[in-house]
């Protein structure tokens, strides 16, 4: 019967536009910056930290709190409840009580009138301070064991006795840098004082739970006092997830402080200066292998830099180690996580999460291995490839039940074939001294959960009018992801009506509670499920109503097409929603989801952390002039495993932009500090984050239309991550054309990111060591 | 009050308004003593001192009493409610404040009010017909998911609307190359390339 009935056009499955295109193209979708401030709102200025690790021996404020239009000055010891706002560890202030341990850490922030005001009375405000000495290098960190959490290792087999057997060992060091996120929106959050200790917090937040546990902490009230919210972001990329909080909670205090809103939106300098960034990490590798480059034993430092406070730094370590692995088999494997302390912003969330810098690791890896024995890297690569039913366990125990690399890059083949490509970039090099080409491919296998299991959890909240149309709420936040889109299809979905019947409102604490970040390319996962949830509950209820009224088995009702019908008879969904109010059922629910079946035990480092995992493949062909370091990316091809895709349209927009964003952490953004430790490139001018011109010239992405194995929302699959490791591509086919020059038999020795100046260093050693001067 | 002053300001470096202090020479200076002349009884000592600005946006006159330093951006968002041009990086390198000047594209964020004077200033609110419908480049936006977060499009699109009216709009490699100046760290490029090659299609025909 039901077969016969015509599908609402906007439901999952289904190229969509974003749910606020129509406000993004006209200027009148709202970004905090945009929102109409409250009658007598201030605005505030925060000071930065010159010196990289220094006491506080005074700071006095007369000066700028007798300034025009100063309302309040507040320093450390102004804050009502605990100045920590750490999510997992303690001690991470948002203003510097006595010590400063980085060059741009926030130490007193005002609140005036006009922006004007604030920031002319922060320039008066005098510290004194007694300058520390500063550990700013990651490697005398590590050597001096400077940690901001335990470290985090994991074992399996006799490592160094296969190592000492193998027919072939190599050992090296590779480093890859940091990122800035560069969200277009910078941090911004209003507080706006409530009745009595009530503080509402509008803040462009990943995880408005995060915000309103750290205001209420900063505050020392209850988190029922405090609600945050967000109705979209400017961008985040993890940049959103706990930096977010030390903003809002800037902003909440000087509310606190002056019973009047207070907005604190940071300029582009102060943001890049103040707030954390990707980890920058540093490997050594020793690894013992075959002659046919199959990997008998690894030993792989992964030392992370994590600036000067704990932050998100000991699970973005473990996913580096959960992700060292790759798509490879590890049968004797040691991996050691070293989660160091600088006197540097401390690095935080960033797409990826530790997973690109793991990959990283053992992509360079497998490079050298390929070189030394002389043979192509995908043949290296397809020796170590995780076996189907046998060699499948990862190094932290999970068994990788549903490997289809295989399958990906065979699919990526077929987009293009990869041994004549290769003979085609070979006949261009032999021709061509100066202008090298390289190609590389890039293959993934990324875990989908948080690694800690009670992360993997969400709500959401529907509401059914009695005119039909739906008030769609739950715990996930819009960054430009297109999350809202993907959850309304799902609810549109779930009871057959048009799409712009179901209205998505802005994230909040007070509508959904206890709700784990945006993050982990989990959100349509989690909460399209929790929606899923939601909108069934309410839908059992109205099929209620319907049978009652055709007078048929609840099991004949069918949603189709914005009607319910029964047999040759329908209502409107509309009529529907006023019969069941009429009938007194209840037309609201709120939904929850946890994802099934995963576990890690953090004193092992073992487990099933992750539900399933997301593939894909990438060949890129890169030109590299072999006399200035300048490099261009000719062609990608990239095959991507978005299971059954929720919208097509957005997961390619998704793969695009993540491989985008990681051409620019793996070539032109690079991240300078001077001698003293204060960050050089704290601006566009220096911090150069790609552009139109830096896009492959062609760029082909296809989706490799399978539905998940595991029952994920409509055997869909996450997206927001994976395919930024997918441009690890780009880093390898640069190595690539450098190691063409001796004939594919040496490596290039280049790091991440591959800037001209590291490109043409490398171009160099290359000729320095052919030429045996090196 | 009802006036603010430039936003910007780099930590311990040059700020604008030192900047035009020291160098408020060139172009500047005399469209700003042109203001200023204007209202000549008011207190021309006192460099803070309003002026009154008259600005053409959108097709709608505006009368403000602004600081003369105030920015264009800091204009439209702060003293106009026009708030779709947005403000990225606040000096000049994002594109994300992109308005049209007599249908030039310009940086609002690097561009003082006052030398907008006598000029017709369109911004993302005033690129839809009256009627609402949306200007072509907007539809192709729309059409080729030109964006992720939203952040940088009204930049764009306005930008995008210049890049086809000056003749710059002839391949991706023109495209790529004139839209260089607008930052979209979603990476959204690809789309908005495809947008513009359907929208000067439409822009052609209108």
């Amino acid at each position: 019967m039901s077969t016969s009935l015509n599908r609402i056009a906007t439901g999952v499955h289904t190229s969509l536009s974003h749910e606020s295109a129509n406000g993004h193209v006209t200027g009148s979708a709202i970004y905090l910056d945009d929102m109409p401030l409250p009658s007598g709102a201030l605005h505030a200025a925060v000071l930065l930290s010159p010196h990289a690790h220094a006491r506080i021996k005074s700071i006095d404020v007369t000066k700028a709190e007798k300034a025009p239009g100063v309302i309040a000055v507040v320093t450390a010891q102004d804050i009502p409840g605990h100045n920590d706002i750490g999510p997992i560890g303690k001690n991470e202030p948002i203003l510097a009580p006595g010590l400063v341990e980085y060059a741009g850490q926030i130490v007193a922030a005002v609140a005036a009138r006009t922006l004007d005001q604030a920031r002319a009375a922060v320039k008066l405000i005098e510290v004194e301070y007694e300058v520390l000495p500063a550990i700013l290098d990651l490697a005398e960190a590590v050597e001096n064991k400077l940690l901001v959490a335990n470290e985090i290792h994991i074992e399996r087999g006799a490592v160094d006795d296969t190592l000492a057997a193998a027919t072939h060992r190599l050992n090296g060091e590779a480093r890859c840098g940091g990122q800035d996120h560069f969200y277009l929106e910078g941090q911004i959050a209003i507080a706006v004082p409530g009745e009595g200790i009530d503080m509402q917090v509008y803040s462009s937040t990943q995880h408005p739970t995060e915000v309103q546990h750290g205001v209420a902490h900063l505050l020392g009230v209850p988190y029922s006092q405090i609600t945050c919210e967000v109705r979209r972001m400017g961008g985040a990329f993890g940049g959103k997830e706990s930096q977010a909080t030390i903003i809002a909670g800037i902003a909440a205090v000087l509310a606190h402080h002056c019973r009047k809103p207070v907005k604190l939106r940071l300029p582009r300098d102060v943001d890049m200066l103040a707030t954390g960034k990707r980890h920058d990490f540093l490997f050594r590798y020793d690894v013992g292998f075959d002659g046919e480059g199959r990997i008998l034993a690894l030993d792989l430092l992964l030392a992370a830099n994590g600036g000067s406070v704990m932050d998100l730094t000991p699970p973005v370590l473990s996913r580096a180690l959960c992700h060292a692995d790759n798509c490879y088999y590890l049968p004797v494997v040691r991996l050691h996580g070293m989660p160091c302390k600088t006197n540097t912003v401390s690095n935080t969330a960033f797409r990826g999460f530790g997973g690109p810098q793991g990959m990283l690791a053992i992509e360079n890896v497998i490079d050298e291995i390929a070189r030394h024995l002389g043979v192509g890297v995908d043949e290296v690569r397809r020796s170590n490839f995780y076996g189907v039913g046998e060699r499948d366990v990862t190094p932290y125990g999970q068994v990788v039940h549903d490997n289809i690399i295989a399958e990906v890059m065979a699919e990526l083949d077929a987009a293009k074939n990869l041994a004549d490509w290769r003979a085609d970039i070979d006949a261009f090099n032999e021709t061509s001294p100066v202008i090298k080409k390289g190609l590389a491919t890039m293959p993934i296998k990324f875990g989908i959960s948080f690694n800690k299991p009670e992360l993997n959890q969400a709500g959401s909240l529907i509401h059914v009018y009695v005119d039909g149309s739906v008030h769609l709420n739950h715990g996930g936040t819009e960054m430009g992801q297109g999350l809202y889109t993907k959850v309304a299809q799902v609810v549109a979905e779930t009871f057959q009506i048009d799409l712009d019947m179901v209205r998505v409102t802005a994230t909040s604490t007070g509508k959904v509670p206890n709700t784990s970040p945006t993050a982990a390319s989990s959100g349509s996962d989690l909460n399209g499920m929790a929606a899923l949830n939601a909108a069934t509950i309410i839908k059992e209820r109205m099929t209620k109503v319907a049978a009652k009224h055709f007078d048929v088995p609840a099991k004949d009702i069918v949603f189709a097409d914005n009607r319910i019908h029964a047999g040759n008879r329908s209502i409107s969904f509309k009529e529907l929603a006023e019969m069941s109010w009429q009938q007194r059922e209840q037309l609201s629910a709120a939904g929850y989801y946890k994802t099934p079946g995963i576990s890690w035990d953090f004193k092992t480092n073992s487990g099933t952390p992750f539900y399933y995992y997301a593939y894909g493949a990438a060949a890129s062909e890169v030109a590299v002039d072999m006399l200035t370091g300048e490099t261009r990316v000719l062609r990608t091809e990239i095959v991507h495993d978005a299971g059954k895709s929720l919208n097509p349209a957005i997961d390619l927009g998704q793969i695009e932009g993540a491989f985008v964003q990681g051409m620019g952490w793996l070539t032109c953004e690079e991240l300078v500090w001077d001698k003293e430790g204060r960050l050089r490139t704290h601006g566009p001018s220096t911090y150069k984050i790609p552009g139109s011109r830096d896009v492959p010239k062609v760029l082909n992405v296809r989706l490799l239309d399978q539905p998940n194995r595991k029952p994920t929302i409509f055997r869909s699959k996450a997206i927001g991550e994976p395919p930024f490791m997918l441009a690890i591509s780009v880093w390898l086919a640069i190595r690539d054309a450098i190691s063409s020059l001796s004939g594919h038999r040496l490596a290039a020795r280049l790091d991440a990111p591959a800037t001209n100046e590291k490109v043409l260093a490398a171009a160099e050693d290359m000729k320095a060591r052919l030429a045996g001067t090196a | 009050m009802g006036f603010s002053m430039s936003q910007s300001e780099k930590p311990g470096g040059l700020n604008r308004r030192s900047f035009l202090t020291a160098t408020a020479m060139g172009a500047t200076l005399p469209v700003i003593q042109q203001a200023r002349a204007q209202q000549a009884e008011s207190a021309p000592a006192d460099p803070r001192a309003p002026v009154d600005v008259k600005l053409r946006i959108n097709g709608r006159d505006q009368s403000l009493r602004l600081d003369a330093r105030t920015t264009l951006l800091d204009t439209l968002r702060e003293h106009v409610g026009l708030t779709g041009s947005k403000k990225g990086c606040d000096q000049g390198q994002c594109g994300a404040c992109t308005v049209l000047v007599d249908g030039t594209r310009v940086l609002s964020c690097l561009t003082l009010a006052v030398m907008a004077q006598g000029s017709e200033i369109t911004t993302i609110e005033g690129l839809a017909s009256s009627d609402g419908a949306l200007h072509p480049m907007q539809q192709a936006f729309i059409d080729h998911d030109a964006f992720q977060c939203g952040y940088c499009t009204p930049g764009q699109i306005m930008s995008a609307v210049a890049c086809v009216n000056e003749g710059h709009a002839g391949t991706n490699d023109d495209i790529r190359e004139y839209m260089s100046g607008n930052l979209c760290r979603c990476a959204a490029y690809p789309n908005i390339v495809a947008a513009i090659n359907q929208a000067k299609n439409e822009m052609r025909k209108a």
